[in-house]
């Protein structure tokens, strides 16, 4: 990362070649002080053309944290809130709203030292307590042409969507002091330590960086959506049903602002992917493309699947399509080629959608949102897909060496999935002992009566949708 | 006095207000509700999850008219409201004890 672009190379050299002529043909008629004079030239021309690309990434990494936080506020808030009951609607968005202001707290006190200082394979020191030495300066290690305090924020908004994406699973049923408790411990016992050992310097599975077992996980399909994924199907699993689920009418109050919601979360996707390149350089355009790709492909693979399955394409499967391919694309997209990324996307759009109808009434759990089916099984597909199809031809992390199966390196399936492991067994681990803690500590389910009246009256005293007003 | 009240099809709310005005009925109450007679509903599906919807979206119309007029006002909210298909609707007929105008405690049929 890092390295000056071929164009920004090549202009180098030219001016290069200029003024060293220059400079031969002026000593030739004056044969005084040329040499001062030319080196400062240099040094100032150095000096400016870092500043130029310094600018040029550092807008495209701002842009991308204003991205990944729209995500969360209003993508997610609109995704999910729109497919539960009209009761719920507003405690459902606060879900998402309120961890936007406390995972950044958890983030500025400790949390983007747990997750990118050195320390251990497993979490980082405490050397960026309360952000410290976190400024201007770039860290050479994970973005050498931007400020830290950029990169620092930019992973911020991916801690904050990160827990935001479990809320779907105990969505209408969850007290709010007990998951903002929850939340908490999970972002510190689960989220930091996953983030470090795949993105943070000398994590065990950083495959840039020291990692002991090399897994590419672009931009957080293990990190965010196996872990948020797999946590929320041990959420569904202890809290319980909701009460009349199966046999009570649940149907979503207003698919309409999930359809919005959607547009959002592919838009800000953008950043999410594109952005983990760290610079404004090619790898970012790649990104973009593969995400893109990888959603339109996941989008029509969900809606022909359920096409042919049901009769009729629905909206809330296009849209559902469209997220889970993101989701799948999110580890590969810095990866991969943009025709692989069509193949990706196309697998998580026809296997989520089996997830989400067959599986999940198969075994009868209360998924509501579908955080597991889309996000744990679209990032478990996305993760081992990463290994079959990166390739140095777009990104060459191994310095020449092969990546991904199609460069003729199957081993990498295997550390793909040995990362998802971890990653599952993280989840599952560390979210038990949270809820148990939970459970004790406040309750985690609300009464069965302020479960009937909707958590928008029970819990925050207010209602959605005020028509008499 | 009488209260006539229609259960009808949504979309024909306009042709009835119109028909009413055309015969000199301006007062009126109209309230969306749901419901069904013999009409049946239809299926919804959501990821899977099947929903059989059997409260159709109706709108409610109801008046009070004096009973000279009673036979007029139904024939032409029936024809208005009228498709032929099943789900047309109903109309149902109450008496009424008394009518009350708030803004000046007109009582009976000067009140309508």
């Amino acid at each position: 990362m890092g390295n000056l672009s071929v164009p920004v190379r090549r202009a180098l050299v030219c001016a290069f070649t200029f003024l060293s002529a220059a400079a031969l043909f002026t000593s030739v008629a004056m044969a005084q002080n040329a040499a001062p004079d030319l080196e400062k030239r240099l040094a100032d021309l150095d000096k400016a053309t870092k500043a130029a690309q310094m600018a040029g990434d550092n807008a495209w990494m701002l842009t991308s944290s204003a991205l990944v936080l729209l995500m969360t506020g209003p993508g997610l808030a609109l995704f999910y809130s729109g497919l539960v009951r009209r009761k719920n609607v507003l405690g459902t968005m606060m879900h998402s709203f309120i961890l936007m202001a406390t995972t950044t707290m958890l983030w500025a006190v400790i949390g983007y030292s747990i997750a990118f200082a050195e320390g251990t394979p497993f979490f980082g020191d405490l050397r960026y307590l309360f952000l410290h030495g976190v400024g201007a300066a770039p860290n050479v290690d994970y973005g050498p042409t931007i400020p830290q305090q950029t990169y620092m924020i930019y992973q911020l908004m991916f801690a904050i969507i990160t827990p935001a994406l479990i809320s779907g699973a105990f969505a209408e049923r969850m007290k709010f002091s007990a998951m903002l408790l929850f939340m908490t411990l999970w972002s510190l016992i689960v989220y930091f330590p996953m983030a470090h050992m795949v993105w943070g310097k000398g994590g065990f599975f950083n495959a840039s960086l020291g990692g002991q077992i090399p897994a590419f996980d672009f931009a957080g399909g293990t990190v965010v959506h196996i872990t948020s994924g797999v946590s929320a199907l041990v959420c569904a699993l202890y809290l319980g049903k909701r009460l009349g689920y199966p046999n009570e009418s649940m149907r979503p109050h207003n698919l309409v602002l999930s359809v919005v919601g959607a547009c959002l979360l592919w838009v800000g996707w953008f950043g999410f992917n594109a952005g983990s390149a760290v610079n404004a350089g090619s790898l970012a355009s790649s990104a973009f493309v593969a995400t893109h790709f990888g959603a339109a492909a996941a989008t029509l693979g969900w809606m022909f699947a359920e096409w042919s399955h049901s009769g009729k394409p629905s909206v809330l499967g296009a849209i559902s399509g469209c997220v889970a391919g993101l989701v799948a694309i999110t580890p590969a997209s810095g990866f991969v080629q943009p025709f692989a990324a069509i193949v990706i996307g196309a697998a998580a759009g026809v296997v989520c959608f089996l997830m989400v109808t067959a599986v999940k009434r198969q075994f009868g759990y209360d998924d509501s949102l579908d955080a597991f089916g889309v996000h744990g099984i679209g990032g478990t597909l996305g993760a081992l897909l990463t290994g079959v199809f990166a390739t140095k031809e777009v990104n060459d992390v191994f310095s020449g060496r092969p990546m991904g199966w199609i460069d003729g390196n199957p081993g990498q399936v295997l550390n793909q999935a040995a990362a998802v492991g971890v990653s599952w067994v993280l989840a599952i681990v560390g979210t038990l002992i949270i809820l148990k803690i939970c459970d004790a500590v406040v309750g985690l389910r609300v009464q069965e009566q302020d479960e009937v009246q909707g958590l928008d009256l029970s819990m925050h005293g207010e209602e959605g949708y005020n028509f008499e007003s | 006095m009488k209260r006539i009240e229609a259960i009808i099809q949504p979309h024909k709310l306009e042709d009835v207000k119109e028909a009413l005005k055309a015969i000199g009925v301006d007062g009126m109450t109209i309230t969306e509700v749901r419901g069904h007679g013999r009409q049946k509903g239809h299926k919804e599906v959501y990821r899977g999850m099947e929903y059989q919807v059997d409260l159709l979206p109706k709108v409610k119309v109801e008046m009070v008219v004096a009973d000279a007029r009673r036979e007029e006002v139904i024939r032409t909210l029936a024809t208005a409201a009228r498709t032929g298909k099943i789900g047309d609707g109903k109309i149902f007929v109450y008496e009424v004890a008394d009518a009350i105008r708030i803004r000046n405690d007109d009582r009976g049929d000067a009140a309508l």
